[in-house]
């Protein structure tokens, strides 16, 4: 689906997202209750930098200062990180931090908010926008990523075809919506030929009070003992008190 | 600061110590207890896949201890197993230890982050990425609840990647010389952008990039180490007890010093170029600088006590 497509059968009572030349989603859209929901994201594969980080971050600031708990969707189609000296020169790990960390309290603020990936996503602007919300989505042709095959191939020095072999086996690393939704991250894959706006509103209803992802991970089968490690640390941190 | 029951654990380098060594050098003696320990050989279940052997406490180390007294929980990677990478069971056993100190208001109210990371285990990459989401929004939690999360970096792997993204979510950094951090390093830039974009074999410039200089010059990091054990516990304890809240007035500060720092330097084409933005005499000697001249060129910087994050 283009973004055109998506937003139109997510907001059939309308938006004001217009495309801009930054790349970045941001808007409101109506819903059919009479409310509103905030959208924010970044479109076309763009990669994420310094500049591209801040009128976000100072939307999702804004939504929390004004109150009210309406719902912010982050719509992501993006490659990664901007790969550039500059950025990096500059802090760019403070500027994606910032951002998640804006979308985090803005969901401690009461503000629902769902990750919404249709393209690709990757590495450190995925850190930074869909897997700091409460829900993640993806539409079925969507590419989450940590890296690439041929890139992992490069880095772990391991044949890309022995990757794509051991990737039948376990879903614990290769790129793709199937292992991003087996080890915890996606919650849910929506199905396109339906409206948006009704699952919008059924991922609304059912939005999780803290972050479950390792149990979904360990109910899947794609991160095994994540969720039971973190408990028993958590366990012998606190001894019996911790339930 | 010198511990005379511990003088060669005090002088020790950071940068070239394992984690337990600087566990066993920063805290008070005798006083770390580990969760998890390598005896209950907690191992990644996914490295024998790829014939790469395991370790028992796979790169992470979680307990607590005392630091000048203080209780505090720990967390310590271990650069030199897989690169301290982020995977499914490391990161698990850091988001344990975040989400008891957020559940449990009788833990310590404090949490150490001895990062030394190159950022997600690619072997394991969709389990780390995750794990770091989720000790991103532990932390975010935790100091919700008033505890104060403080990110050491200064190991041989840095704090790339999703361990980048780590340190700047916590209350506050404190960074030696020696330290680097940053999202992509300058091999992956390089690889992907060429050598004209960043030419990771100069060291000079990767150092005026990633290091722990120019990060405290810009603000990046809030105190500045001297790359021994001494060096992190003092930069510590000067920062333990001036930790943000997690709250709406400190992310608008930290969002007006994000723009200040683009309006101010955004147009440098290099560390030199920011340097001299920033008001500093000699930039070109910050490389040659001692420690001490050093922080009293930070002392008179309106960047770098401009830490709200």
């Amino acid at each position: 689906m283009t973004l055109d497509e998506i937003l139109s059968s997510l907001f059939p009572k309308g938006h004001d997202i217009d495309p801009r030349s930054d790349h970045l989603i941001l808007g409101t859209g109506k819903r059919a209750n009479g409310g509103t929901v905030e959208v924010v994201g970044i479109a076309d594969g763009e990669a994420l930098g310094i500049e591209g980080v801040l009128p976000l971050a100072r939307r999702v600031l804004d939504i929390v200062a004004s109150g009210g708990k309406a719902p912010i969707l982050v719509i992501v189609d993006t490659q990664g990180q901007l790969m550039s000296r500059r950025d990096e020169m500059l802090g760019l790990n403070e500027y994606l931090a910032h951002l998640a960390k804006c979308l985090l309290l803005a969901s401690r603020s009461g503000h629902p908010t769902v990750g919404l990936n249709y393209g690709k996503a990757a590495a450190g602007a995925f850190l930074a926008t869909a897997l700091a919300t409460d829900v993640l989505v993806a539409l079925p042709d969507a590419e989450p990523a940590v890296m690439d095959l041929p890139s992992m191939a490069r880095v772990t020095k391991l044949p890309e075809d022995k990757l794509k072999d051991l990737s039948q086996t376990t879903p614990v690393f290769a790129p793709g919506l199937a292992f991003m939704s087996a080890v915890g991250a996606v919650a849910q894959v929506w199905d396109p030929a339906k409206p948006l706006a009704d699952q919008l509103e059924a991922t609304l209803v059912a939005v999780p009070a803290g972050d479950k992802r390792d149990l979904l991970g360990a109910e899947r089968g794609g991160r095994p003992i994540a969720a039971q490690i973190a408990r028993r640390v958590a366990h012998q941190a606190s001894g019996d008190d911790y339930v | 600061m010198t511990d005379p029951r511990h003088p060669s654990a005090d002088t020790a380098s950071w940068f070239l110590s394992t984690a337990r060594e600087r566990l066993a050098g920063l805290l008070d003696p005798g006083s770390f207890t580990e969760f998890l320990p390598p005896t209950e050989r907690v191992q990644s279940p996914h490295l024998a896949l790829f014939d790469l052997p395991a370790a028992f406490d796979d790169g992470m180390v979680v307990g607590r201890g005392r630091l000048g007294k203080r209780a505090v929980l720990v967390a310590a990677q271990e650069g030199q197993f897989m690169g301290g990478t982020f995977a499914e069971v490391s990161g698990a056993k850091l988001v344990g230890l975040l989400r008891a100190a957020r559940d449990d208001a009788k833990l310590p109210r404090i949490v150490l982050l001895l990062l030394d990371s190159g950022g997600v285990r690619l072997q394991e990459g969709n389990a780390g990425e995750l794990a770091v989401a989720e000790v991103m929004r532990a932390i975010v939690e935790a100091r919700g609840y008033g505890v104060t999360v403080i990110a050491l970096v200064g190991g041989r792997a840095g704090a790339f990647g999703g361990a980048g993204l780590t340190a700047a979510t916590c209350s506050r950094i404190a960074i030696s010389e020696q330290g680097r951090t940053g999202v992509s390093g300058p091999e992956v830039i390089e690889t992907n952008k060429g050598v004209e974009e960043f030419d990771s074999q100069d060291k000079a410039l990767v150092w005026s990039v990633t290091g722990g200089r120019n990060r405290r010059l810009l603000g990046g990091a809030d105190a500045y180490a001297g790359d021994t054990v001494a060096g992190f516990r003092d930069a510590v304890l000067a920062l333990i007890d001036r930790a943000p809240p997690f709250d709406l007035a400190t992310l608008r500060a930290e969002q007006r010093r994000l723009a200040d720092r683009i309006e101010r330097l955004g147009a440098c084409n290099s560390a030199v170029e920011m340097w001299v933005a920033l008001g500093i005499a000699e930039p070109q000697n910050i490389r040659n600088l001692d420690d001490t001249a050093f922080a009293e060129i930070v002392k008179g910087l309106r960047g770098a006590a401009y830490d709200a994050r």
